[in-house]
């Protein structure tokens, strides 16, 4: 079983990342769940939102606590809170930043890299400059560099699931797979 | 078609291919998806019903009670509180014999306040004479909502299906959408023989004296007792025609289990895992899942234990004072059995506290380490 961790502040997409990751896997033939923090969420407060993904089909039904990968959506929560918390050594922690991974001083027990995921939406015209909704361009991102799922698989779910800016949202996810 | 949704959206699928004609609704999370996704299924032309937004829960209900009492296929869906201030018209649509559907989100109540995970709020209804199912995935959501129509419709008594707050309603999974088609020669059309109509008037649910209320709460109990029977029925057919069937209740692994874990919702899903580790090292021990839980399907349950020496209830909810429902209601079918096993009373997982496979290989640990149980068990309570 692989299990994914995303975090975002409210309003940046996490949710629906997790639900465009899962629906990528499905797409592949995998079993799936993904699911939110349960409760509230607030605009800019920080969330997290899970994927599971297994060859068989998925009996466990609690929360997340030891995921094997990262997606960070928003660089700045880096230092706001225990970010790997739980996160299994060896995993990737994929950061939305045009930072180099060393300057986030995650240490030597995670893959860290970096993608500019923001400066691919805000070009795409997702979101605004200041607040980009950078979820569909860092998806293709993982999916490059963790080799995990394919690239035409998260296309499809996005194609499928996302209503908004389609084209713009597909362009970046494959943009930015072809920069990672 | 399969696809990935949550479990408030396969609720919503469930109730549009049951083809609900009346949707009356007042939003409370967790359960409000279910009925944005009914509100956009109407407006998009998926699903020809009247929706109806209301000032209150208890409002929800009442419409619900009159939309069927004309004969309609109603739908409604609530959770904790919003479920709380319906229980006045819970008993009123059930002693009315309205075949009436709602799907209740199980959340705990307050105060303290609390959004998460916690049965205790459709528990409290249990004596209000609904139906009661209580489902362990998003697949299962979707069809018993069809199935309860089948069964409500028999023996005219309202199905309530519940699903644990955010493990099933906001977690999204693969759910195969039945065919349109194959739901409609499943489930025929709402036909009520009593009903009103402009055509034919009548006073419905007078005033009943003494003399007869009696033998109305006998006819009602008898239609409980009868909805056993028809409900493995239409589950059996269920399984032909869709491939899927799920019991009333079900035994998993329990073939010589000498203990048996006895649980409901999705803390039964996670804990066929711990069954499975415990079984590959050979430790005897199995689990029964409770499905329906009103009417409490007692002779199934005493069959299923016949041979079991310890019985460990993990209870996803509290009657304080007394303690695990379902653990009550397992000891009181159990009392006249010679022979029984003792009933441990686990109390796990209140307001959403997280049941993991750590959690449940505890309680297995504890029932197997424990000769004679205490009423009530907690577990890693933290004062």
């Amino acid at each position: 079983m692989i299990e994914v961790r995303i975090h975002g502040r409210g309003g940046q997409g996490a949710v629906v990342a997790a639900e465009l990751l899962a629906s990528a896997f499905f797409r592949e033939g995998k079993y799936v769940q993904s699911f939110p923090t349960f409760g509230p969420e607030r605009r800019a407060a920080p969330v997290a939102a899970f994927v599971r993904v297994d060859e068989e089909p998925i009996k466990l039904r609690c929360e997340i606590y030891n995921p094997d990968h990262l997606i960070v959506l928003d660089a700045s929560l880096v230092r706001a809170i225990d970010i790997t918390a739980g996160v299994k050594e060896g995993g990737w922690v994929v950061i939305n930043s045009g930072k180099p991974p060393e300057s986030f001083d995650l240490g030597d027990r995670f893959r860290v890299v970096t993608v500019d995921a923001g400066a691919v939406a805000v070009k795409h015209k997702l979101g605004s400059r200041t607040q980009p909704i950078a979820n569909t361009a860092i998806l293709g991102s993982f999916a490059r560099i963790t080799g995990l799922v394919g690239i035409d698989a998260v296309v499809g779910a996005i194609e499928e699931m996302v209503s908004t800016k389609k084209e713009e949202n597909v362009a970046a996810a494959r943009e930015t797979y072809d920069r990672s | 078609m399969k696809k990935v949704i949550t479990g408030n959206h396969a609720v919503s699928y469930g109730a549009m291919l049951a083809r609900a004609q009346v949707i009356a609704a007042y939003p409370i999370t967790p359960q409000t998806t279910i009925v944005e996704h009914l509100a956009d299924f109407t407006a998009d032309g998926q699903l020809d019903a009247r929706f109806i937004n209301v000032e209150s829960e208890h409002s929800a209900m009442a419409a619900s009670v009159g939309a069927s009492a004309a004969g309609a296929r109603a739908f409604t869906a609530s959770s904790s509180h919003g479920l709380a201030l319906m229980h006045e018209m819970l008993h009123v649509a059930a002693g009315s014999r309205l075949p009436i559907v709602m799907a209740n989100v199980n959340r705990a109540l307050g105060t303290n306040w609390n959004l998460w995970a916690d049965q205790t709020d459709s528990l409290s209804q249990r004596d209000t004479g609904w139906l009661q199912f209580y489902c362990e995935s998003n697949q299962e959501a979707l069809d018993t909502v069809i199935q309860a129509y089948r069964v409500s419709e028999q023996v005219l008594v309202p199905s309530m299906i519940c699903l644990d707050a955010f493990f099933i309603s906001h977690t999204a999974e693969i759910v195969d959408i039945p065919d349109k088609a194959l739901v409609d020669s499943y489930l025929p059309e709402c036909n009520l023989v009593y009903r009103l109509d402009p055509a034919n008037p009548c006073t419905l649910y007078g005033v009943t004296s003494a003399e007869f209320y009696y033998e109305f709460r006998y006819k009602l109990h008898k239609a409980m007792e009868d909805a056993i029977r028809v409900a493995r029925e239409a589950d059996d057919e269920f399984r032909e025609m869709f491939g899927r069937s799920y019991g009333l209740v079900e035994q998993y692994r329990m073939e010589d289990a000498e203990l048996v874990l006895v649980t409901s919702g999705t803390a039964a899903s996670t804990s066929r895992l711990v069954i499975d580790e415990l079984r590959e090292r050979g430790e005897r021990v199995g689990m029964l899942r409770i499905r329906m839980f009103r009417p409490f399907p007692a002779e199934e349950i005493r069959n299923a234990l016949r041979g079991a020496q310890r019985v460990a209830v993990m209870d996803r909810n509290m009657s304080p004072g007394q303690g695990g429902i379902m653990a009550q209601e397992l000891r009181s079918a159990l009392c006249n059995t010679p022979d029984r096993p003792p009933v441990y009373g686990f109390v796990v997982g209140l307001g959403g506290r997280d049941i993991t496979t750590d959690v449940v290989h505890r309680v297995i640990e504890e029932a197997l380490a424990t000769d004679i149980p205490e009423d009530i068990i907690w577990m890693g309570v933290k004062v």
